[in-house]
Formats: C-alpha cells, sequence, structure tokens
C-alpha cells in the first residue's frame, strides 16, 4: 500500500465495517434458507417440496449476488451510497422469503 | 400514505433522489445502509422464528402453530417493508441536511415480540400440562 492510499484510508473503517454487516445479512439469509430446505422437504422429497426449497434457494443465491455486488463496489476509498433499487431487491428476496414461508406452514 | 408512495417510487428512481439537496458525507450514508441492513437481519430473524415453530413446535395443535409462524412470518416482512423505507427517508433527510425522521415502529415491534413470546411460553406449557 503506498502512503497516498494510507491517507485515503477512513479512520472509522466505515466501508469494512458495512461490508461486515451484508456479510452477516447474507449468513442470516443461508440460516432461513436452511431452515425452509429443511421445512419443504420435510417428510420426503415430493415436487411441490423441491420446487418450494429451489425457489428458497434462488432467492438467498440472489441476496448473495447483491451482496457481493454492492462489497465490489465498496473497495473504494469513497464509496458511493447505496443505490435504492438494490436495498429494494434486497427486501424483495426477504419478502418472498416469507412468502415461500407461509406457502409451507399451510 | 402520499409521502410512502412517494418513496415507493424512490426505491426504483435512484437519479431522483440524487438530484434532491446535497451529496452528504459519504461515512453518514454508509452508517445508514448499516442500519437498514440490521433491520434487513432482525426482518430475517423474525421469519427464521416463523419457520422454527412451524418445524420445532410440531405437537401443537395446528390453530395455535400456523397462527404464530403466521404472525411471525407477517412481522418480518413488515418489518423489512418499513426497513427500506426509513432507509429511503433517512437519506432523504441527510441529502436535505433536514432532521432524521422520528418512528414508533421500534417500539410496536418491541411490544408485539414480546406478545408472541408471552403467547408462545404460554401455548407451551399449556401443552405441557395438558
Amino acid at each position: 500500500m503506498t502512503r497516498g492510499q494510507a491517507a485515503e484510508r477512513d479512520p472509522g473503517l466505515q466501508p469494512e465495517r458495512t461490508r461486515l454487516a451484508w456479510r452477516r445479512t447474507t449468513l442470516t439469509g443461508a440460516v432461513i434458507a436452511v431452515l425452509a430446505a429443511k421445512s419443504a422437504l420435510h417428510g420426503g422429497p415430493s415436487a411441490p417440496g423441491v420446487v418450494a426449497a429451489a425457489l428458497c434457494a434462488g432467492l438467498w443465491l440472489g441476496l448473495l449476488g447483491l451482496a457481493h455486488r454492492r462489497i465490489n463496489a465498496l473497495a473504494v476509498p469513497r464509496p458511493t451510497a447505496l443505490a435504492p433499487h438494490v436495498a429494494a431487491a434486497a427486501v424483495l428476496c426477504t419478502v418472498a422469503l416469507a412468502v415461500c414461508g407461509a406457502a409451507l406452514v399451510f | 400514505m402520499i409521502e410512502f408512495v412517494r418513496n415507493i417510487r424512490l426505491w426504483f428512481v435512484p437519479e431522483e433522489i440524487r438530484q434532491e439537496g446535497g451529496t452528504p458525507d459519504y461515512r453518514f450514508s454508509l452508517a445508514n445502509e448499516r442500519t437498514f441492513l440490521a433491520w434487513l437481519r432482525t426482518a430475517l430473524a423474525l421469519i427464521g422464528g416463523g419457520f422454527a415453530v412451524d418445524q420445532f413446535l410440531p405437537d401443537l395443535r395446528w390453530g395455535w402453530r400456523v397462527g404464530l409462524a403466521l404472525a411471525l412470518l407477517a412481522a418480518g416482512v413488515l418489518c423489512a417493508f418499513r426497513a427500506v423505507n426509513h432507509w429511503v427517508r433517512c437519506e432523504w433527510a441527510m441529502r436535505r441536511g433536514e432532521d432524521l425522521p422520528v418512528s414508533r415502529f421500534p417500539a410496536a415491534l418491541g411490544v408485539v415480540v414480546a406478545v408472541v413470546a408471552i403467547a408462545m411460553v404460554v401455548v407451551v406449557l399449556l401443552r405441557w400440562e395438558g
């Protein structure tokens, strides 16, 4: 690392903290996806169960993809603010997981 | 209500928020983003609670099990939508140099979680006695 880069570094480590916050969020999502898959495949694999499990896994991958893109965007000295459509997409993934959960409960 | 509709439009038209006011210090925006992510994790945890009630209390009567699971899932959905709405409002306020919006939501969520927890304790205890 050159001196110039060292001077640019935020002493509060804000980009790093934000990166780790995204990581924590994807980890939480992974727990939900595993619980959803367990619930969907409970009592042997059935066609609707496999579809629901695949859907939940896909939603988690969507969340992971959003986090990955944002983490890459944070790896610059002065990152720009989160784009609203990324935030909305992350929320829609979460809501879709809940809708899958509601379908699985019945 | 009108403000909520305007906020929903902002989720999908990011250029509009960039035209409003001045760009705040990037550290404030990142702090706002982390708060949003913390609320999103809260929403995910509530959804996980819904899954857990469904799976780990199988002896519960169907109505109670489904009711508790759906209540937790619905709270998760509400929390997720509120997370993005509050994030947009904070971002908007910071750009205009206004005070950050206040909210009753944290208190309301606290009460709802406490009520669900008490209901679960009561339901599980009654099941064990009966």
